[in-house]
């Protein structure tokens, strides 16, 4: 949608637009550059004060330090210890609130019980309560009901937080289903589970797809939530990681924290690379609540 | 039939009444009421009024926190909404390697806010980061100490969080560009306007909802500041880049105020429906409109 008529005046504004741009791309990849670079170095090194400078002895052994050895306040194992934790949140945290995304969503597009509606207005309002007007009181009913400071307590949690979007995603894809397909079902006898589970889901890849993206990238970089409900056993790799680097004493090993921290970013940013256009999609779609 | 038809897919529909009535109208109210109580280690039922609120604007750190929450939204926002604009714009002019590019802007926000807090606390350390980085190459007058600042650290704060979110005002304004009919360009052009009064006049009006919905996201996203600030400062030095959530947060668990938490927390509901709603009144009804 340029001038394309003009193409002089063109050249130098296309020359702007790539400095402008490329400027730009150098403004967001440095703190990714220099985390790569510092983390490949030694401590040595690093006094040097050369934030920028290409490591001279590349060296793995931060990594390795990071994983393994590193302290998280009490404990000394690395950050490996918080990653299986951040796995064993994630998944479920995963799978249960996209079921019971689907489940409403379908619930509400083709059943339509009274008041549902009404409720699913309440749940998207919800989704703007600063967690922290929730946050005491939802550790007094765990509490009460022993799942505080568990794994099944923090996956709650977790399904709690993501009910809206989740359901708002199911909600909008299935609008988009024909209904006749339901009548069809129904008039062949299909009750409410049948039909979800043998034409529903099966019409829902797509969306579970996004779904996923959006539930792993969005749990896995939870901090409070874990901080909160997790209990000391089960800290997600976010919280560790925010030990590691805030509760060290004396020398701060800035190489072995820029390893930790690029190993809890790994698998968001795997999720990011491999889905491309389908995470851009994920959060436009989670972002129209209401 | 019709009962039971409605009576499975109520059932279905259980655990969101659950949430909708526990987890969010029932601890908004225990917060509400909490608030109205002199509670400190544990809720008590006895009732004060609003005591609490008014210690809270009584308190020193609070007012900090509050105003802090008003410069780091304010440019935030502002700074995103601007950058986010301007790189979906001249990404927008068929440039080479467009993908890469996208890749580029959006990938931090696929990281965490603690991650991020971490990575600009490293960068941003003015003993071992950009500072003397930029020294040795010759700059020997260059400083930056923002983060050890007491006036200046909560823009360093921006810093990070628009490096974490521009990317995604980008995408989401790129995807409203690419659903603008290229025929307004060409009755454009053929009028001779010039490119940026069609941005300006034509093109900015015309992305009215992404933007609203851009503004939502990140309304609800500076409300909610914590990690990032817990991560890059821990509210330091001393109190001079605390945020209401991280306020809220230690005198819930730290320092055992809950009936002053609950207040401030409640006023961050407050900020959130004045923020929002007026939006969402106003994009329901437009849909409204729309169905009719």
């Amino acid at each position: 949608m340029r001038l394309a008529s003009k193409r002089r005046r063109m050249n130098i504004g296309r020359l702007g637009i790539y400095a402008f741009l490329l400027s730009a791309a150098l403004f967001f990849l440095a703190p990714l550059y220099i985390m790569i670079v510092t983390s490949l170095k030694s401590m040595d090194e690093i006094r040097l004060g050369q934030l920028f400078a290409w490591p001279m002895a590349l060296t793995l052994e931060p990594w390795r330090a990071a994983w393994s050895e590193a302290c998280t306040g009490v404990a000394c194992e690395g950050v490996s210890a918080g990653f299986w934790n951040s796995v064993l949140i994630t998944v479920p945290s995963t799978v249960l609130p996209i079921l019971v995304g689907a489940v409403n969503g379908y619930a509400l597009s083709f059943w339509r019980p009274r008041g549902a509606n009404a409720l699913f207005g309440l749940l998207m309002l919800g989704a703007f309560i600063p967690v922290q007007v929730m946050i005491y009181p939802l550790v007094k009913m765990l509490a009460a009901v022993a799942l505080y400071s568990s794994l099944p307590g923090i996956v709650l949690v977790h399904l709690i937080f993501s009910m809206p979007v989740m359901t708002l995603l199911f909600r909008n894809y299935y609008a988009g289903i024909p209904a006749e397909l339901f009548k069809a079902a129904r008039i062949d006898g299909g009750g409410f589970w049948r039909i979800f589970f043998q034409l529903m889901l099966p019409m829902s890849p797509p969306i579970i797809i996004v779904a996923t993206i959006m539930q792993v990238t969005g749990v896995w970089n939870d901090y409070i939530l874990g901080l909160v409900f997790a209990g000391r056993d089960n800290l997600p790799m976010t919280v560790q990681l925010n030990n590691v680097i805030n509760t060290t004493t004396g020398e701060r090993l800035y190489n072995l924290n820029m390893a930790a921290t690029i190993l809890t970013s790994l698998v968001p940013l795997l999720v990011y690379f491999a889905s491309g256009r389908w995470f851009v999609r994920g959060i436009a779609a989670g972002a129209v609540k209401g | 039939m019709k009962r039971r038809r409605w009576g499975m897919a109520w059932l279905a529909l259980l655990p969101m009444a659950l949430t909708v009535l526990l987890a969010y109208l029932g601890t908004t109210l225990w917060t509400l009421r909490v608030s109205l109580s002199s509670s400190r280690t544990f809720p008590r039922d006895d009732f004060v009024g609003l005591a609490q609120y008014q210690r809270l604007f009584e308190n020193e750190r609070w007012l900090q926190s509050l105003g802090n929450l008003a410069v780091y939204g304010l440019l935030f926002m502002l700074a995103c909404m601007v950058i986010g604009f301007a790189l979906a714009v001249f990404i927008d002019q068929k440039v080479r390697g467009e993908g890469l590019l996208r890749t580029a802007f959006l990938y931090p926000y696929a990281m965490s806010f603690v991650a991020t807090g971490l990575v600009w606390q490293w960068v941003l350390n003015p003993g071992a980061g950009l500072q003397p980085a930029l020294q040795q190459l010759g700059w020997s007058d260059f400083t930056f100490d923002w983060i050890i600042d007491q006036d200046k650290v909560i823009y360093t704060v921006v810093i990070a969080s628009v490096w974490q979110a521009a990317g995604l005002v980008m995408a989401m304004l790129l995807a409203g560009l690419r659903g603008i009919d290229e025929d307004i360009w060409k009755a454009a052009r053929m009028d001779g306007i010039p490119a940026w009064r069609v941005y300006l006049s034509i093109v900015l009006p015309m992305l009215a909802p992404t933007l609203a919905t851009v503004f939502v996201l990140l309304s609800t996203a500076v409300v909610k500041v914590f990690d990032a600030v817990v991560a890059m400062t821990q509210g330091g030095p001393g109190t001079a880049s605390d945020v209401p959530a991280k306020f809220i947060m230690d005198h819930l668990f730290g320092r055992a105020n809950i009936a002053l938490a609950s207040a401030g927390a409640i006023v961050l509901l407050l900020t959130v429906v004045v923020l929002v709603a007026p939006l969402l009144y106003a994009r329901s009804r437009a849909r409204a409109r729309e169905g009719a």
